[in-house]
Formats: C-alpha cells, sequence, structure tokens
C-alpha cells in the first residue's frame, strides 16, 4: 500500500509512545544506572564504570547459563517445529473436527506459566504422578529432582507440551490460505505427497514458519517460570537458564551490580537478535 | 488415488496423539483436584476412588483464595482494554502514513516484546514503588503494556493495511471527521482484528507471572501467585494447588472457545 508523507501521525503514536516508553525507558535506565555503580546499602553509591561487566564477561556462571541457554532453544526448536508442521499438515481440514482440534490444541498456551510447572511437576513426580509413576512401573530410574539429565528430558518435554501448539496454529494458518485451485493442479501433474509439501505448502508456509521459529527462540532464550517451578534452576545449577540466574543474582543475593551489567547484556543479545528477526521480516515484505 | 485415500484415512491418528498428549498431564491435574490429600499420597489410581470437593470449597471459601482469581482477571481486563484502545490508533499511523521515523519506532516496540521479563523486574519495583503504584492493578495492567501494546500494534496493522485505502478516502469526501470515521466505519471493518489483538492481550497477560508477582503483595495479588501458599509445615497441600491449578485454566479455555473461528487467522497475525 503507497502510503502518504504525514508528520500529524505522531499524534496517533502518541498514547503507545508514553505508555511503552513509561515501562521500557525509565526501568531501563534504572538497569543502566546499577550496572556502573557499586553500593554498600544506605543508598550510597559508587561510580564503578564498566567493571560489572568484564567481572560479569569472565565469570563461568554466565557463559554457562548462556550455554545452556542457547542449548535449550536450539533443542527445543529442532523438536517443535518438524513436529508441528508434521500435525498442522495432518489437520483435518473442514468438519467438526476443525475447532474442536484448535481448541484443545490452543489449551496448553492459555495456562498460566507457572500452573504449567505445576502440571508438569506433579505429572513427573515418582510417588504420585502419572508419568512418574509409570517410568518406575517400566524399570526407567527416572527422577527429575536428582538427575541432571531427567531434570532435562523432563523440561524439554515440557516446554514441547507447552508450546508446539504455537507452531501448530501458525502452520495450520498458512497452509489454509493455500487455494484449492493449486492442489488440483498438482494432481492432475501426477505430483507426488513429497512434491506438493516441497513446492506447494512450505512455501506457503515460510512467512509463518519464519514467525512460528523466531517467537519461539526469544520465548525460549527468555524462559523462567515453567523451570524454576519444575526443578528451581536445579540439580545443581544443571537447569539454570539466564533469567534463572539473573533473577537469583538480583534478587536472591541482592548482587544489583553486576545483574544489571548482565541484564544489559542479556538485553543487547535480544536486542540484535530482534534485528535480525525485523530485517528479515521486512526483506519478506518487500519481496512480496 | 488410492493412496492418497489411504493417507487420509490414517491423518486423524498424529493430530489424535498429539491431543492425547496435550490432555494427560491435565487429566492427572484434575484427577488430583478431585482427591483427598492422603488418597493423592496413599494409593496410585487412575481415577478417584472417593472423589470429593473439598479442596475446591476450601478455595470458593476462602477470600484469600477466590480474590486472587478476581485480582487476575481485574488487571487482565485492565490491560486488554489499555492495550487494545492505545494500539488502535498507532496501528492505524503505521498502516496508513509514513512519518519521521516511523520504521525505527515500530522496530524499538517490537523489541520491547522481545525484552525479558527478568530484565525488568527490579527496577519495575522501584519505580512503581516511586509512584505509590506497588500492589494495584493498574500497575500490574500498565507494567504489561510493556509486551502487549507492540503485540496489538503489529496484529492491528496488518489487518489493517488489509483494509483498502479508498475506504478512508470515500469517507473523509463525504463529511466524516477522523474520529467520527474511525469508531463508525472503520473499527466495525477490522472487528475480527480487534478481537485477534483482544485476545492476544488476555492471553499474555494472564499466562504471565514473573512481573505481576513482583509489583503485588496482598491486594492485587494474582492467582497464579497464590498458589505458592500451599507450601506449609505440614507439606504440600497437592489437593488444594491440583484443584487451583484447575480452575485457572477455566478461563483461557472459555476464551478460546469464543474465539475458535478467529484463531486459525490471528496465529497469522491477519498476514498471511
Amino acid at each position: 500500500m503507497n502510503k502518504t508523507w504525514n508528520n500529524k501521525a505522531w499524534f496517533l503514536v502518541m498514547p503507545v509512545l508514553l505508555l511503552v516508553a513509561f515501562s521500557a525507558i525509565i526501568p531501563l535506565m534504572t538497569v543502566v544506572n546499577y550496572s556502573v555503580q557499586d553500593t554498600f546499602g544506605n543508598n550510597q553509591f559508587f561510580w564503578a564504570g564498566t567493571d560489572w561487566f568484564t567481572d560479569v564477561l569472565h565469570s563461568d556462571r554466565f557463559w554457562d547459563a548462556l550455554i545452556r541457554n542457547l542449548i535449550f532453544s536450539f533443542v527445543i526448536l529442532a523438536i517443535e517445529v518438524p513436529l508441528g508442521i508434521l500435525i498442522a499438515l495432518n489437520m483435518p481440514k473442514r468438519g467438526i473436527g476443525v475447532p474442536v482440534c484448535l481448541v484443545l490444541m490452543a489449551l496448553p498456551l492459555l495456562i498460566p506459566w507457572n500452573v504449567v510447572g505445576t502440571i508438569w511437576q506433579v505429572f513427573g513426580r515418582v510417588d504420585i504422578g502419572l508419568l512418574g509413576h509409570y517410568l518406575r512401573i517400566l524399570g526407567i530410574d527416572y527422577n527429575y529432582t536428582q538427575d541432571p539429565v531427567d531434570a532435562w528430558v523432563t523440561v524439554i518435554v515440557m516446554d514441547v507440551w507447552h508450546w508446539t501448539s504455537l507452531v501448530v496454529l501458525l502452520c495450520y494458518a498458512g497452509l489454509a490460505s493455500i487455494p484449492d485451485a493449486y492442489y488440483q493442479a498438482a494432481k492432475i501433474d501426477g505430483a507426488s505427497g513429497w512434491s506438493v509439501f516441497r513446492y506447494i505448502q512450505l512455501p506457503k508456509m515460510k512467512r509463518v514458519l519464519l514467525i512460528a521459529v523466531l517467537l519461539r527462540f526469544m520465548d525460549s532464550f527468555m524462559i523462567y517460570t515453567e523451570p524454576f517451578v519444575v526443578t528451581g534452576g536445579g540439580p545443581g545449577n544443571s537447569t539454570t537458564f539466564l533469567s534463572i540466574d539473573l533473577v537469583k543474582m538480583a534478587v536472591g543475593q541482592f548482587d544489583l551490580g553486576p545483574a544489571a551489567a548482565m541484564s544489559i547484556i542479556y538485553f543487547l543479545i535480544i536486542l540484535l537478535l530482534s534485528w535480525v528477526f525485523y530485517t528479515v521480516m521486512t526483506s519478506q515484505d518487500a519481496k512480496s | 488415488m488410492s493412496t492418497s485415500d489411504a493417507k487420509r484415512s490414517w491423518s486423524w491418528v498424529i493430530p489424535t496423539l498429539y491431543i492425547l498428549f496435550l490432555i494427560l498431564p491435565i487429566y492427572w491435574l484434575i484427577n488430583m483436584s478431585f482427591k483427598s490429600n492422603s488418597e493423592i499420597l496413599g494409593d496410585f489410581s487412575l481415577w478417584p476412588q472417593r472423589p470429593t470437593i473439598a479442596n475446591y470449597m476450601v478455595i470458593f471459601t476462602d477470600p484469600s483464595w477466590y480474590n486472587g482469581y478476581i485480582n487476575s482477571i481485574i488487571y487482565v481486563v485492565m490491560n486488554t482494554v489499555i492495550s487494545v484502545a492505545a494500539a488502535l490508533p498507532a496501528a492505524y499511523a503505521f498502516s496508513r502514513y509514513r512519518f519521521l521515523g516511523d520504521k525505527h519506532l515500530f522496530f524499538w516496540l517490537l523489541t520491547n516484546r522481545m525484552a525479558p521479563p527478568a530484565v525488568f523486574a527490579l527496577p519495575f519495583f522501584q519505580l512503581y514503588s516511586a509512584f505509590g503504584l506497588i500492589d494495584t492493578h493498574i500497575a500490574v495492567a500498565i507494567a504489561h503494556c510493556l509486551f502487549n501494546v507492540p503485540l496489538a500494534v503489529w496484529i492491528l496493522e496488518g489487518f489493517m493495511s488489509g483494509v483498502p485505502k479508498e475506504i478512508d478516502e470515500t469517507a473523509y469526501i463525504d463529511g466524516y471527521s477522523f474520529p467520527r470515521f474511525f469508531v463508525k466505519i472503520f473499527m466495525p471493518l477490522i472487528a475480527s482484528g480487534i478481537g485477534v489483538a483482544a485476545f492476544f492481550c488476555f492471553m499474555f497477560s494472564w499466562v504471565e507471572l514473573l512481573i505481576a508477582r513482583t509489583l503485588t503483595t496482598t491486594d492485587a495479588k494474582p492467582i497464579a501467585a497464590t498458589m505458592t501458599r500451599t507450601v506449609s509445615a505440614s507439606g504440600m497441600d497437592w489437593g488444594v494447588l491440583a484443584a487451583a491449578g484447575v480452575l485457572t485454566i477455566i478461563p483461557g479455555a472459555l476464551v478460546i472457545y469464543f474465539v475458535r473461528n478467529y484463531i486459525a487467522k490471528g496465529f497469522a497475525l491477519g498476514r498471511v
């Protein structure tokens, strides 16, 4: 759509600008403020320069949490995206099955995140949980509170349970926009199931898949509540992701300086990723 | 043809298995919510042997429990109204006009959707303390605007760009003022978009806990935070925890049911 140049449009944007600025810029300035100062209580602050940043960048704790978080994000993407596509391709196209599937699949998305944690905490428990109980009966030594591998598996399965539906619904929306004529043409040409997927369905899903991958990446990169409820970051530090580490540092130990420096580094990583996201998205828009 | 028919007849298997996988943990929570604590910890059974609604009675009779639900619903509705109301004119501006710094502004808005709540938890507490807003519903509603307003702008902009510009121009020629045109003509045209945006704002405000918990202590405490109370000296009160969890699923389920016909379109953000 060709847009008219009109700077008065700023008046229309003003409410959003004020609202978000209040909640974004002032808190961000507070964080910047803490990141360059040291305090010994009593509201006395001393200039610390970039000390906290070098500290954080040289601490194993930060890098470990970052690497854990990256591995987590890649694992859940590798499971959720193909699984989501597979389910979306097999969804009913019409009839009563459509709303039933959509409503049931959207259900986990609307459950408060700590309740998601609670559900899996209970479900996986060896003494009272369905999953834990039957794994025990099958002879699998499963205990997510003591074994780091079990804790990881639980957190990943929980995330797959929680978020695959988002990928499914996005892909389903993409598939629904393909006109029937495309499929009829493919049938006349005798195209195989794979080539229908490769040359008709996949290109049409490209845009929504991009949204799905990036939303899932961002959200898994900031995951906090669900693993915190289930494992509390443990056993040991094995499921301590960036956000959990940050809250531990800021609220638990009240190390404001390092926590603020870490917040800024964390935020810069996200900013960089958002920029890549936005650039890719807008170049897609420009092409279509 | 025979192969594709065979494929069709088996295609229900995958969604069914997936839905089963989604339902099982929820079923287990429901199952537990109808058991007494002694039954939960005592004998393992796939359905309640001695069903009881005592856990639900605890929640419905104790104000500190049911107020949690009222608090959550109050701030979620406030947030949805504020987010959509603020996002409507902004989305119109982004979809219809070019102006100084528009692209930078749009990007900056989106970065806030990507900002980790953990980064903002502590500064939010100090900011809202300074304004004396701690433990009020409006504090949580405004704080959740941080990620809901950008999302609402994004979704609405997608829907608005689908409305031809000629409609605006015709209305202005017919002598409509901007506010009258916007409310009388434009908003009905993008009604489904407004519904979808409201759904997403509701969803993300309802499920968020970290910020909501940080900004509240008692009077506006969300139900999700109240649930941590079930840990007491005598151990976990699993039954009440399960019942409280089940009750937090219901509002979401109701909202999905009402917007079920728009869900697919909404997840495509009006852009496919």
